[in-house]
């Protein structure tokens, strides 16, 4: 007779209840492990989705994601030239806040070369981007509709079409326009603050005495071509041809001294040790808290309950029932209680994780290796109260 | 006196609780012998010691001194003999019955009589048959699916004198199985006590204050300041019946 299922036949409010309490607790450990691994998808989304194998950005700096990184456009074509790189293309990266309806509108503007690579991985409604300017193709996470128009730098641009869950590392949708229009947005100014510029600059060098003042003249005339130009992306990323070495191609292109040719691999580590580390320690903790606060709370439980048998136990011992009859009762409830909240709290996550603000993943490995630690503190936390019931003597069984 | 006739067999028990100073003795120098059949009660006021000499038969209080024999059995002879195995003669020799019956809340009236049944490594079929007929004869066959809770005092007492009876035990102790009981449902527990002592031929030692019920007992022995009164012991009615 298998006496914890009788237990809690009988007392089944008691532990629903309580299996509840405990699986919502679960829940939140299992969201916290789904928030870590959707900080790795988020961190390495555009990362992925470019499908690129070698990230050239600005030397000695992690760009284009971890630290800013500008490198003139018309490398791409040094790039190209490179023996073994089969296709490159320059994009432009800028995070973008603005105010839509009253309210903080965040995301992560992506500009790439219509000819080139790096837009949209794939386009769930309307279509790709058809022209150079004033078009969009927007995240689904962007909540924006076909033909909507957006205000960016110093134009409208209409929302064409719209891609899946690219994220940038910081978790905000991602909106794709082309390279030209990013340009434009991050560096062109407005009229007034281009006569601006020009006037503070010439005044400049009018008084540059070293200057002779036809030549002062001549660079006043065309500073404007110079200091106007936006023609600078973040990165230029490269596919190598098939059969072509990695760090040869690597080794290429350090020896021109002002770039770091970054591969897959280590871009993925700056993004993932680098960037998410903190976050990644600190929901650790938090998971690991929670995990401890659980094992108190089934350890308080079994505890409680133990003592609520105590007659029941001592008469069990009475009437020759040997040791192993109460640990099992014991350890039994503890992990059906275990297995219960797990199952709660999984499909309380299961039904929820899409409404979550941030991306929740939720990995095989990581819910097996949760069920297994969520056994072992039902295991531990039993130990109390079994403990405690094998130190009840027989003769509590006797008086009133 | 052929010692095999006896289930139980007491002699010059003493328990003493502590050590030193402090040292108390709870019983000193008891001896007891109840034959196979017999309904025997320990009378005694609070803390004359009745219980721990009720708990040193049940062994689960270890004697000081003194032997304790159970069904041909030594147990005790100042304290457990090694390797007896106490939980063992407790499932197959004794069965209890308690002031407050003991039933374990959370399983039917016959899963409280079925528990001792499978704990005696029966199969949970035979289990369920023995315990059905126990509860059938002691009328409570309508009460067979039952929680505790939904019985009445006397029929809780009645489960839990099936649930004693389960494995046919050579010794039934009772801790004042009708303390809790009114005058008519304790003397249908005594009448039943008595009868299943005949019957099925098993020794009762019953513990209790309670003077409505000392008719029906076979021998009475009292219990004072830790001291049995043997000269106490008959009661006319027994040795009229010449047991």
């Amino acid at each position: 007779m298998n006496l914890a299922l009788r237990d809690i036949r009988y007392h089944r409010g008691r532990f629903i209840l309580t299996s509840i309490g405990l699986g919502l607790l679960l829940g939140v450990v299992i969201s916290m492990g789904g928030i870590y691994r959707g900080l790795f998808a988020d961190a390495l989304a555009v990362l992925s989705s470019t499908k690129a194998d070698i990230w050239v950005v600005q030397q000695n700096t992690n760009g284009p994601f971890a630290e800013s990184s500008r490198i003139p456009e018309d490398i791409t074509y040094r790039i190209r030239a490179v023996p073994g790189v089969s296709e490159a293309s320059p994009l432009s990266f800028q995070t973008i806040q603005i105010d839509k309806r009253a309210k903080p509108y965040r995301f992560f503007l992506i500009g790439y070369d219509l000819n080139g690579f790096g837009g949209p991985p794939e386009i769930i409604t309307g279509r790709g981007i058809g022209q150079k300017h004033y078009e969009m193709v927007v995240a689904a996470a962007m909540g924006m509709a076909i033909g909507e128009k957006l205000h960016l730098g110093l134009h409208d641009y209409t929302v064409v079409g719209i891609t899946g869950k690219v994220v940038s590392s910081g978790g905000d949708p991602v909106a794709y326009v082309t390279l030209s229009d990013a340009q434009d947005i991050q560096f062109k100014k407005d009229n007034s603050a281009i006569r601006n510029d020009r006037e503070r600059l010439g005044a400049n060098l009018d008084a540059l005495r070293s200057i002779p003042p036809g030549q002062a003249k001549y660079l006043k005339q065309n500073i404007s071509t110079i200091t106007e130009s936006t023609h600078t992306v973040n990165t230029i990323v490269a596919r190598l041809a098939p059969g072509a070495d990695l760090a040869d191609v690597q080794a290429r292109i350090n020896r021109w001294n002002h770039y770091r040719p970054l591969s897959v691999a280590e871009q993925t580590r700056i993004l993932t040790k680098g960037m998410i580390e903190k976050a990644r320690m600190q929901l650790g903790l938090f998971r690991a808290i929670l995990l401890v606060i659980s094992a108190v709370i089934i350890a308080l439980i079994i505890y409680t309950s133990t003592l609520d048998k105590i007659k029941v136990i001592a008469t069990l011992k009475l009437i020759g029932s040997p040791n192993r009859v109460i640990v099992g009762m014991i350890l039994q409830q503890s992990l059906l209680m275990g297995v219960i909240a797990y199952l709660i709290g999984y499909g309380l996550i299961l039904l929820t994780y899409e409404n979550f603000p941030r991306r929740i993943v939720l990995e095989d490995v990581d819910l097996q290796v949760l069920f297994v630690i969520v056994m072992g503190i039902c295991t531990l936390s039993s130990c109390v109260g079994i403990r405690k019931a094998l130190r009840v003597e027989p003769a509590e069984a006797l008086g009133g | 006196m052929d010692n095999s006739l006896y289930a139980i067999e007491v002699e010059k028990l003493t328990k003493i609780y502590g050590k030193g100073g402090s040292a108390v003795t709870a019983l000193a120098d008891a001896s007891l012998q109840v034959k196979a059949g017999e309904l025997v009660a320990i009378l005694g006021p609070s803390g004359s010691g009745k219980t721990t000499l009720l708990t040193a038969i049940g062994l689960i209080n270890e004697p000081t001194h003194g032997r304790v024999i159970i069904d041909g059995t030594v147990v005790a002879d100042a304290g457990w003999l090694p390797g007896i195995d106490l939980k063992r003669l407790r499932r197959e020799k004794l069965g209890f019955i308690f002031q407050a019956h003991n039933l374990i809340p959370f399983l039917t009236a016959r899963e409280n009589v079925m528990i001792a049944l499978e704990i005696n490594k029966l199969s949970r079929n035979v289990a369920k048959a023995r315990a059905t007929e126990l509860l059938t004869a002691l009328n409570l066959a309508h009460r067979l699916n039952s929680y505790p809770s939904a019985l009445s005092g006397g029929e809780a007492q009645r489960v839990a004198i099936a649930r004693a009876l389960a494995n046919k035990p050579k010794v039934i102790l009772a801790d004042e199985p009708t303390a809790a009981l009114d005058t008519e449902n304790g003397t249908n527990v005594m009448v039943l006590l008595k009868k299943l002592a005949h019957e099925n031929h098993s020794a009762i030692v019953v513990v209790t204050h309670d003077q409505r019920m000392v008719d029906g007992f076979d021998r009475i022995f009292h219990v004072n300041d830790g001291r049995m009164n043997s000269e106490l012991c008959k009661i006319p009615s027994a040795q009229s019946n010449g047991s």
